[in-house]
């Protein structure tokens, strides 16, 4: 039986075989540090993610190549998804070092591991080209993240978060996997280019697809945290340790646009007239709601959450004009400006955090509005930096999330779907309202707090090349989007 | 009706029953119970369709091992059903017309003809043991997702020792050899006052 089986092509998988025996050797290192601050557990953690990047550069060949019995994909898409992944983990474990080492329950070795799992689980749903791979890498990756979430279990909030985590992520899954079973069902294939096929070919029983693609939908919706399956964003952002919500809020939106990619554009193109239109509704209302909800909130990293919501919202928009009316000519620029939005945004929203996690002392979180009163009188330039934060959130021209919104604009416009881009304006407009809020909180009202700011150096050097890549990258967008474009362009 | 079909009606009636019970018995632990009973009797209706593998795994793993657990949780906890109760029969009925409705609108999409699979479709050809099969596809073509779980699986420990591990504990405890080499100083010390004048 299986005679005919080969052995599969470790190579393109060689960053995830790595990062898995490099987190199994971590876990068994850290047991023998004695130092309280683990710093050999952190610089080790560090080198793997870095070792990840230089192994995924040199064993980058550009092509599309399939290995694991075409379980494993490994394209451009992939290679540039996963180097923004490793740079923003990377940051994510920088900010976070003087926040856990300043809580005692939360400074331990797992907390590494468990990122680095995160980090696994994040690369092989960008890899993914069948529904049980995908199914896995989210698993890893949720799994990782409820136990994160729950470290700090002396606090109340944290606990709860955590439990609402875990039973919607749950939820979640339940569907997504319904809708994968479903799927299966129609077409006799989990993999994605083996039911693109089949979908090609025709003779699908189009009722069993559509019925598979709304849970599909819905449970990749839940995962972006779109509305109306967004209900577990802002409990989730608010009540996790903030060095943990700024993982969440960055990283696995990466991952989660990847998913959505291979499942939506690879898997199930044929269908595009179908998810398009759920897609939109999605956007428009996250849009709406988490524009509008966000303006109540007075806990920082709460209005984040909602901001969160409104900003996936939008990068819904570019995934829904790629096909217009079975045309797929824009679907390239429609795809890539998505994806650069997101890139973008997980920047932005990493130094965001980052900054709340500067600001926060042990025993303080910094994590209300009022808490950032008069900055600028405490330190000029980090209030500068915070200030290009959120002017490049609110899409102020010239900072990246100013192109980002013009890119995906543009590609609704080039789709014809005027009324949507004039909806995205308009709640973008709304939007703007709470993100300049903090800018004149931080420069026109006194501080409540007078005292300077004490966050180490390497953490002032990474939050001010954060907050200045915004800026840069703000002139010169064309560096990221034509990486991006170029990646979709030989893996689509 | 042939032996085949009896025995499918046979288990059907026990499952049936046994589930209604989980969910109707006042008894935590009746109602634990009865949830062994399905998962056997589900067993055996897989062996029917010549499934052997999962019937074995689920009587091994879900009787044999998550259900002893289940049952050891509910002896040790004591649940109050009482309060669960509460409320339920005012809930019921829209719980039961949203329920109803959704079995419904399934029933339509599913009950279409696509999913009617012919049972000739759905049998096994003779001699092949679908155990060999599916250990050896597990080991070949599905070895990554294999891999996978098993850090998943990983993950749950590392993350349930994280979540519960409070450190080793420091309890009193007495060293014979400290007691016998101690010496008057280390347990009396004379203090040098001044004297209070008043």
């Amino acid at each position: 039986m299986f005679d005919n089986f080969v052995v599969p092509d470790l190579l393109p998988a060689a960053p995830e075989l790595f990062l898995a025996f490099m987190a199994l050797v971590i876990l068994m290192i850290d047991l023998t540090v004695k130092d309280r601050r683990r710093t050999l557990t952190f610089a080790l953690t560090q080198l793997t993610l870095v070792g990840c990047a230089v192994i995924q550069l040199g064993t980058s060949t550009g092509d599309v190549v399939y290995t694991f019995s075409n379980m494993f994909v490994d394209d451009l898409m992939a290679d540039l998804l996963k180097l923004f992944l490793y740079m923003t983990v990377i940051m994510v474990l920088f900010y976070s070092r003087a926040y856990i080492l300043d809580r005692e329950v939360m400074n331990k070795g797992e907390y590494y591991v468990l990122a680095l799992f995160a980090t696994l689980g994040m690369m092989v749903m960008i890899s993914a080209n069948n529904f049980v791979t995908i199914y896995l890498g989210l698993e890893l990756l949720s799994l990782s993240l409820y136990a994160m979430v729950a470290m700090n279990r002396e606090s109340v909030t944290s606990t709860e978060a955590a439990m609402k985590y875990f039973v919607l992520g749950a939820l979640a899954s339940g569907l997504l996997l319904y809708g994968m079973s479903m799927i299966y069902g129609a077409t006799g294939s989990l993999e994605i280019t083996g039911i693109a096929e089949r979908l090609y070919g025709g003779g699908v029983n189009k009722s069993v697809l559509t019925f598979g693609l709304v849970f599909l939908v819905a449970g990749l919706a839940f995962k972006l945290g779109v509305v109306p399956f967004h209900m577990w964003i802002p409990d989730v952002y608010h009540g996790a340790p903030t060095s943990v919500t700024l993982f969440i809020g960055s990283a696995p939106k990466l991952a989660a646009f990847a998913i959505v990619m291979r499942l939506l554009v690879n898997g199930l193109i044929t269908m595009a007239q179908d998810w398009q239109a759920m897609l939109v509704i999605l956007s428009v209302l996250s849009m709406a709601i988490g524009n509008l909800a966000a303006i109540a909130q007075t806990n920082l990293k709460r209005m984040l959450a909602y901001s969160a919501i409104s900003h996936m919202g939008f990068m819904l928009l570019g995934i829904t004009t790629g096909v217009v009316g079975g045309d797929a000519r824009f679907a390239l620029n429609a795809y890539s400006s998505a994806m650069f939005y997101v890139v973008a945004y997980v920047l932005m929203s990493a130094g965001t955090f980052g900054m709340i996690l500067l600001m926060a002392r042990a025993g303080f979180e910094a994590d209300n509005l009022d808490d950032f009163k008069g900055l600028n009188k405490r330190s000029p330039w980090f209030a500068g930096i915070m200030m290009m934060l959120m002017f490049s959130m609110a899409g102020v021209p010239f900072f990246i999330g100013f192109f980002a919104k013009f890119a995906v604009l543009q590609a609704v416009v080039a789709a014809g779907y005027m009324w949507l881009a004039i909806v995205a304006v308009l709640f973008s407009l709304i939007g703007a309202f709470y993100y300049l809020r903090v800018v004149k909180l931080m420069y026109f009202d006194a501080p409540l707090d007078e005292s300077p700011l004490t966050a180490a150096l390497d953490m002032r050097i990474l939050i001010s090349a954060n907050g200045l890549a915004v800026a840069l990258l703000g002139i010169f967008p064309q560096v990221i989007m034509s990486l991006c474009a170029y990646a979709l362009l030989r893996s689509l | 009706m042939d032996f085949q079909t009896l025995v499918f009606f046979f288990l059907s009636a026990i499952l049936i029953v046994a589930s209604l019970r989980v969910i109707t018995a006042r008894n935590p632990v009746h109602a634990a119970l009865h949830l062994i009973l399905a998962f056997f009797t589900c067993g055996g209706i897989w062996a029917l369709l010549q499934a052997e593998f999962l019937a074995i795994a689920i009587i091994l793993v879900y009787v044999g091992a998550v259900m002893v657990l289940f049952l050891f949780v509910v002896m040790m906890l004591d649940i109050n059903l009482d309060r669960i109760r509460q409320g339920f029969w005012s809930y019921l009925p829209l719980g039961a017309m949203l329920g109803i409705l959704m079995v419904m609108e399934m029933g339509l999409v599913l009950g279409s003809k696509y999913f009617q699979v012919p049972a000739a479709d759905a049998l096994m050809p003779a001699g092949v043991s679908n155990t060999k099969s599916i250990g050896a596809l597990m080991f070949t073509d599905f070895v990554y997702p294999f891999e996978l779980a098993s850090i998943i699986l990983l993950v749950g420990m590392i993350a349930a020792i994280v979540l519960t591990h409070r450190g080793p504990k420091k309890s009193k405890y007495t060293n014979p050899n400290q007691q016998v080499f101690v010496k008057a100083k280390d347990r009396v010390r004379v203090l040098q006052m001044p004297v209070e004048k008043d």
